[in-house]
């Protein structure tokens, strides 16, 4: 195997020194090496970075705009009460070991993530499931307990991949999957290669060989583009520098949207928290296109709510929370804090929230309000804030798509326990005519903002670097995935 | 000398078990939850559960550090929690990188010391001797990230002639690989060439106000070979113990240059390794680096001994 990839990188060599025709092969840089390459049981981001689309594919999957496809399944028919969803899945699709797709593959990979001893990070995506069954080789019958409008959303998830029993044991390591490109190797704390599938069943990759460079430092990732030792950067890490690329014919900057609404995560059940006069009064307090400037170096797209503004159901509710500090303490003395008070504001590792805890800080000085700044890694940030709600204020940015629905879980570390919200919450959960979804959406949008439930910052952005000359590569994240699966290198 | 070796045996395996021991509970205190951290924020309870239970993270302390105590005893240092490869495995890989990164620094900075430290020595409060003493005061003073940065942009941004950071791989042939640990390999030896030649130069010149100098001087030998065949083998102790240290500060001292290169070595393991709580790692990983320090300190020991006859007969 070895001898077979060191003839494959000769011959690569070769084709480079060559050089007349175009380019087949790319470096990716990225920030995080995944801990280990199975997307159905980890969160880890990394790992979906690297395999989606790229290596595994599920029943559906995500466009560049983060539009709903078909996947591995060609079509769907969804039965009038909206409880049975019958897939019928693409014929000659197989996996890389092989062996061919079938009914059974999708039938094991669903009843894996739902089972009792399921390590899937995203299990409440397939609760919904009252049964799975195979029709017949190509067709998958899916049994729901209640109607879910999300359901064909939650099946383009990295977590909802189509994986094969034959290969589960070894999948941490040696992912198999049916996408366009197939593992070759890892070299770990280095490098992950793909190759081209040649036998892949959709349209074919234009590249030959990827390779996937992970470097956290932002300082190492400027100097690696730069070099030209890596070709394109998702999700790049130093935002200060992208004027300097911009200025270089050598590269393209794409600033895409994330699903990431960055928001200034409030203890809705501490005092005084929990009084809505002082949420109100910290949403005038703070001052967004400061935090945008100072923190993000201007990237970013103010939000009003929970929601991504390049969704269509988004509604602008920013006018809600304007920036105006004498409101700010004309509430603050309404709710008999006139004089002020002190409290807490821990802050995860990533820069938006250590550069904005920052400027909020100082923000909300000016109206009266202390916050003591702890800086926490993610460890902690999990035990102490996520899980023992042991805070007052925190900063991060909620990077799952389409997560209104956490402000329907009164015991999520925000705890906002409203029945009128969670009443639409369920009712949105049934509810499959576009028209009424669209309009319950903006009843939930306007709630969670009327109620300052938390302090909405801004969508959070992600620059990509690259070389001029590189073609197809996504804009946006509506999913964390480096899909390249469409990109090529222009003569 | 046996029994010299002996009494240094005991007292390294004394370090390692107070290290174990040590490097066990200060882990332990760290909070965060390595299951928790890997399923991350949508993770449900019973998911959580199974998780911990496959990571034998329900087990007790005393349970937990028995099983790798005893592991390690064997060879085995337990497998990842969040790579879930067996940690030895993951040592093996990394030192490949490691360890001749040390190596390669050590033995620069040694090049560039001996010559330097000896010729400012042998021309003491001339030029010569203010040039080497105003340089190395500079190279101490450098943070060597700071050096590393600079290097880049010059060799990697606008020379071309470096890559500006990863791994070749030794498998591309070893000056390949010599090639990517040049510059990581020059930043990490800098201060260290800095320190050791001011070590030598007052080593030597304390040497060179001894008895047995004058006595050398006086038979007729220039100043110049009383100092090569006489003073700098009586040097060598303190020249020896920094070495020893610096080697062992190497060793452990990668993990700020590895990830200003990202090289795939020991230090950036340990770096993703403790965000990630993924402690049997960072845990295997500093015993590890513990033994090799300490193993070093032996070898340095019998060194002494080797070099300077009069310790080996010393109770």
């Amino acid at each position: 195997m070895k001898t077979f990839r060191m003839a494959a990188l000769a011959c690569v060599m070769a084709m480079a020194a060559g050089a007349a025709q175009a380019k087949t092969d790319i470096v990716v840089g990225l920030n995080l090496e995944p801990p280990h390459l199975d997307p159905t049981s980890a969160a880890a981001g990394a790992i979906d970075q690297v395999l989606y689309a790229n290596v595994f594919e599920g029943l559906t999957r995500f466009g560049p705009d983060g539009s709903v496809n078909p996947g591995l399944a060609e079509s769907w028919e969804i039965s009038e009460d909206g409880l049975t969803y019958t897939f019928t899945l693409h014929e000659g699709v197989t996996f890389h070991d092989g062996s061919a797709l079938d009914a059974g593959d999708v039938k094991f990979s669903l009843d894996r993530a739902r089972d009792g001893d399921s390590q899937n990070a995203q299990k409440a995506l397939f609760e919904g499931i009252e049964s799975v069954e195979t029709v017949d080789d190509l067709t998958v019958k899916v049994t729901l307990k209640a109607p879910d409008g999300s359901f064909l959303f939650n099946m383009a998830w990295g977590d909802a991949v189509i994986v094969a029993p034959e290969s589960i044991t070894e999948i941490a390591q040696e992912p198999v999957g049916t996408g366009a490109f197939v593992f070759d190797d890892w070299v770990q704390g280095d490098r992950i290669t793909l190759v081209k599938n040649p036998d892949y069943w959709g349209e074919p990759a234009k590249l030959d060989r990827v390779t996937f460079k992970f470097i956290s430092d932002p300082t190492a990732a400027f100097a690696a583009v730069m070099a030209e030792d890596v070709h394109a950067f998702p999700g790049f890490p130093a935002p200060e520098n992208l004027p300097q690329f911009e200025a270089d014919q050598r590269f393209q900057v794409l600033v895409g949207s994330t699903e990431g609404e960055t928001i200034l995560s409030t203890n809705n059940k501490m005092k005084p928290f929990d009084d809505v006069k002082v949420r109100e009064a910290i949403a005038h307090a703070i001052d967004r296109q400061a935090i945008i400037d100072g923190a993000m170096f201007g990237l970013g797209t103010p939000i009003g709510t929970h929601f991504a503004p390049h969704n269509p159901d988004y509604v602008d509710l920013t006018e809600l929370s304007q920036y105006d500090p004498e409101k700010a303490k004309a509430l603050l003395a309404e709710a008999g804090y006139a004089d002020g008070f002190t409290t807490t504001l821990k802050l995860p590792p990533p820069s938006y929230a250590r550069r904005g805890g920052e400027i909020i800080a100082a923000q909300l000085r000016a109206v009266g309000i202390e916050a003591e700044i702890s800086n926490l890694d993610w460890a902690q940030w999990l035990e102490q804030v996520f899980n023992g709600k042991d805070f007052g204020l925190t900063i991060v940015s909620h990077t799952e798509p389409f997560d209104i629905g956490i402000y329907a879980r009164p015991d999520y570390y925000f705890q906002y326990d409203d029945a009128g919200f969670q009443e639409m919450n369920t009712e949105l959960g049934g509810e499959a005519d576009p028209a009424k979804r669209t309009a319950l959406l903006e009843k939930m949008q306007r709630k969670i903002a009327e109620d300052y439930v938390n302090g909405y910052l801004f969508q959070l952005a992600t620059p990509t670097v690259a070389n001029a000359k590189i073609r197809g590569l996504w804009k946006d994240a509506p999913t964390q995935a480096t899909d390249l699966t469409g990109v090529y290198w222009e003569d | 000398m046996l029994r010299y070796v002996g009494r240094r045996l005991v007292s390294l395996a004394v370090s390692l078990l107070v290290a174990s021991v040590v490097i066990f509970l200060a882990l332990e205190v760290v909070p965060g939850d390595p299951a928790a951290y890997m399923l991350g924020i949508n993770a449900q309870e019973d998911t959580l559960a199974a998780l911990r239970a496959e990571l034998g993270l329900d087990q007790s302390r005393v349970e937990r550090y028995f099983s790798w105590v005893g592991g390690m005893v064997q060879g085995d240092f337990g497998t990842s929690y969040t790579y879930r490869t067996p940690v030895a495995e993951m040592i093996g890989d990394r030192l490949w990188v490691s360890l001749p990164l040390a190596v390669y620094a050590l033995v620069l900075s040694t090049l560039i010391a001996f010559p330097a430290g000896i010729w400012a020595a042998s021309r003491r409060g001339s030029p010569v001797d203010w040039g080497v003493m105003g340089v190395t005061q500079l190279g101490v003073a450098i943070p060597n990230f700071w050096f590393a940065m600079l290097m880049v942009l010059v060799f990697a941004i606008n020379l071309r002639w470096f890559s500006a950071g990863g791994f070749a791989g030794w498998e591309n042939g070893l000056l390949a690989g010599m090639k990517s640990l040049t510059l990581p390999a020059i930043a990490l030896a800098l201060p260290q060439a800095s320190i050791l030649a001011r070590v030598m130069r007052s080593a030597l010149l304390d040497t060179l106000g001894e008895d047995f100098i004058r006595t050398a001087r006086a038979k007729g030998l220039t100043r110049g070979q009383a100092l090569r065949r006489h003073a700098v083998r009586n040097a060598m102790i303190p020249v020896l113990t920094i070495i020893g240290l610096q080697f062992s500060f190497l060793l452990a001292g990668v993990i700020i240059i590895e990830n200003v290169f990202f090289l795939p070595g020991l230090g950036r393991l340990v770096f993703q390794a403790i965000s990630s709580r993924d402690l049997i790692v960072v845990e295997s990983v500093v015993m590890f680096l513990v033994f090799a320090v300490v193993m070093v300190n032996f070898v340095v020991d019998l060194t002494y001994a080797w070099v300077d006859p009069r310790l080996r007969g010393r109770r």
